[in-house]
């Protein structure tokens, strides 16, 4: 967790005091809906179909117990008693009084939250691999670098009214978590032959209606240049990206039109000036240091990479073993666990977290995970450092706060953005779809043979439920005022990405868990050795799918 | 007349616009004028030889590096913000202060709100043309909301890191 310092908090303090003033000079009436419109849209606050959204920052997905409890308070307090998490590991809440919306951001800001750029045409909050700091595979945390993105974007004073919104994702491992290759900017963390540190950069990734993924226009940015560079990739976008057409305004368009390699060369002469011209560009070493050390130690203790009390647990207890298989993960340092708690119990709403489950989640991360949490871009939450010793009375816990589902990964582990309920851009329901879905494949044992399949739902073309790159992605569609779903395969948003293909014509809600199934049944029967649904899908192609689903209709 | 608000040494006042703002299809009045680029191009010359004070209209898609060796000669820039939400300007006022080291006026011309007031001048503008009817006063309060900002930029404040040290 980085601690802010008294800059940040004072930061965060006079966003919170603007923003009240605002809200202010609208509920005179000195400005209008219009003129406030520019205003909120800065601060995450969103006018939806039933009422306010107010859409909260988690920095790359980390929070303490403090923060936690907070939200929880804030869902109690000013919502119906419940948070959502996205898939761009925020937390929004949908039923938002407007008078109240400077009192929240207050309250955020007592324990260093804000909503700073969650909205507008800036760069918005910057995500990570919620396994930062736990993980092996990391040459080195990729939370540090986030940071010192967030800070430097922060209100920056030429990238605040860009062409479009900009989301950067940050890797340090070889198993991309965060989704790398579908954001404005891409950065995975690695060491080159030299053994120094550095990114390769990859821009002009999205999803929405025109899907890319980002190439990469630098194999090893010295890290120490990460601001400079990503000055002047948004400064080659700033001027160049569209804005005539809103919806070929992302970077995207343009790294496309003008081909990665041109991109490149721009950004590439671009950077070599700012370089040269402007000494302070990059933070200086020591800034980068303070940054780091800003981040609270994790004193693991040395541990035996075996507990005694977690094997017998699993050895005598067959749901707890389900548990350990799906949602326990490995851990850098021996005799600790990465634990995920799904939020996609069968039934629930994927991302939806109540009250009472945050404040047991905190309590839970306070005691058992060094007060670390994080949020995933799947929409559920990690505790990410658990002593295996401690994992039997973990789940315990989790299991009487209604959070054991042990389904990470599985088929009904699903991203489902909010849907036509809470969201003015909608087409279509993904929340219903979802919950069809899950309990469609609510035997835990089938759902464990059908292994890692990963679903995921948008209620329109934007694509925040990210169904491009869904081992099964599901579009919702209006057709003529009916809701429709078109199916895809083939997706992927993790280090092997890949963009999913159209099955066929979209079908009736009604008929889309049976049409999951029917794929389902023909993966089962297709499959070869410990295949993924993926794999099998990338062998065999599209069409026995196809006429798995359709077959019958003609 | 549009109100001009000027800013000097981190104070914002009302100032007197003595610049007339041309139109590429109307006649060139004598005193001080602001030109379009293209006009400037093709007139520029004649008139600064002539002892006219000439400023220089950069429209949201033009490239301030167009001026590059202009700039010296020049009485004012006015960067042009289409719509409130266009970001191009900034890229531009910053180009001409740290690129070009351009010292002279940089001025907010368009759809200027004294929302943007903070990026505005961090990005190196000094004057201001606002369309929202703002004050002096209201548009100096807009700057000064943030005790510390994160980045180096044209106004000379101090970044975080800085301040840290």
């Amino acid at each position: 967790m980085y601690r802010y310092d008294s800059i940040d908090k004072a930061i965060v303090e006079d966003r919170a005091q603007e923003f009240r003033g605002q809200v202010s000079r609208r509920l005179t009436g000195e400005i209008t809906e219009d003129q406030f419109k520019q205003m909120r849209l800065m601060n995450g606050l969103y006018l939806q179909l039933h009422a306010y959204m107010l859409r909260v920052a988690i920095p790359y997905g980390s929070l303490n117990s403090r923060q936690l409890r907070r939200l929880a308070h804030i869902a109690r307090t000013f919502d119906k008693g419940y948070g959502h998490f996205t898939t761009r590991q925020n937390m929004q809440f949908h039923w938002i009084k407007l008078a109240q919306a400077p009192d929240i951001l207050d309250s955020l800001a007592e324990v260093d939250l804000h909503a700073i750029q969650t909205s507008g045409n800036c760069i918005r909050n910057v995500t990570a691999d919620p396994y930062a700091g736990a993980t092996a595979e990391e040459v080195d945390d990729p939370r540090v670098w986030s940071e010192v993105l967030r800070q430097w974007s922060t209100l920056h004073p030429e990238f605040s009214f860009l062409p479009r919104k900009f989301k950067f994702a940050v890797t340090a491992a070889e198993h991309d978590r965060a989704a790398i290759r579908v954001h404005d900017i891409g950065l995975i963390l690695h060491r080159n032959d030299e053994g120094e540190l550095g990114f390769e950069v990859a821009v002009g990734g999205g999803q929405g209606r025109t899907p890319y993924l980002a190439p990469t226009i630098r194999q090893h940015l010295p890290a120490g240049s990460l601001l400079s560079y990503s000055q002047a990739i948004l400064r080659v976008y700033n001027r160049h990206g569209r804005r005539d057409n809103k919806f070929k305004a992302r970077i995207k368009i343009l790294v496309a039109a003008l081909g990665a390699e041109e991109f490149a060369r721009q950004v590439e002469a671009e950077w070599a000036r700012i370089v040269a011209e402007q000494p302070d560009a990059d933070l200086p070493a020591i800034e980068l240091a303070r940054i780091r050390g800003a981040f609270t130690p994790m004193n693991f203790e040395t541990l035996p990479p075996r507990s005694a009390a977690f094997d017998a647990a699993k050895a005598g207890d067959r749901a707890f073993a389900r548990f350990v298989r799906n949602n326990v993960k490995v851990h850098k340092q021996a005799g600790y666990a990465v634990v995920e708690i799904s939020l996609k119990a069968i039934g629930a709403t994927p991302g939806d977290i109540s009250a009472e489950q945050m404040d047991a989640v905190a309590d839970l991360g306070e005691r058992y995970s060094l007060d670390d949490i994080r949020v995933t871009h799947e929409q559920n939450v990690v505790l990410p450092h658990v002593k295996l010793d401690d994992v039997p009375a973990l789940y315990a816990a989790l299991e009487a706060a209604g959070l054991a589902s042990a389904n990470i990964g599985l088929i009904s582990d699903i991203i489902a953005c909010p849907g036509l309920d809470y969201c003015a851009l909608a087409n279509a329901r993904a929340i219903p779809i979802a919950q069809s879905i899950a309990q469609h494949f609510a035997d835990q044992d089938r759902a464990e043979l059908i292994g890692e399949l990963k679903i995921k739902i948008s209620g329109c073309i934007n694509a925040c439920g990210h169904h491009h790159v869904g081992h099964i992605g599901i579009l919702g569609v209006d057709k003529k005022g009916e809701e429709f779903y078109q199916l895809s395969l083939g997706g992927s948003g993790a280090e092997d990405a890949s963009l999913a293909s159209i099955l066929g014509p979209a079908l009736p809600a009604n008929r889309v868990p049976e049409a999951v199934d029917q794929i389902v049944e023909r993966y089962l029967a297709l499959r070869q050795g410990e295949e993924r649904f993926l794999d099998t899908f990338r062998r065999v192609g599209m069409a026995p799918f196809k006429e798995a689903v359709y077959a019958e209709a003609h | 007349m549009p109100k001009l608000i000027r800013l000097k040494d981190g104070e914002a006042f009302e100032a007197q616009d003595l610049f007339a703002d041309v139109a590429d299809e109307d006649a060139i009045p004598a005193g001080p004028v602001i030109l379009s680029l293209t006009r400037f191009q093709a007139e520029g010359d004649a008139l600064i030889g002539a002892g006219q004070a000439v400023g220089v209209r950069i429209e949201a898609g033009e490239s301030v590096e167009d001026l590059a060796y202009d700039l010296p000669r020049l009485a004012l820039v006015a960067l042009v913000f289409p719509k409130n939400t266009d970001g191009r300007a900034f890229s531009s006022a910053s180009l001409l202060r740290q690129r070009l080291h351009y010292a002279g006026e940089v001025r907010a011309v368009g759809d200027v709100l004294r929302e943007r007031a903070l990026f505005m001048m961090r990005c190196g503008f000094d004057s201001f043309v606002p369309t929202d009817g703002s004050t002096p006063a209201e548009w100096a309060a807009t700057a000064e909301r943030y005790r510390h900002v994160y980045q180096p930029a044209q106004d000379g404040r101090t970044p975080a890191f800085a301040e840290r040290l």
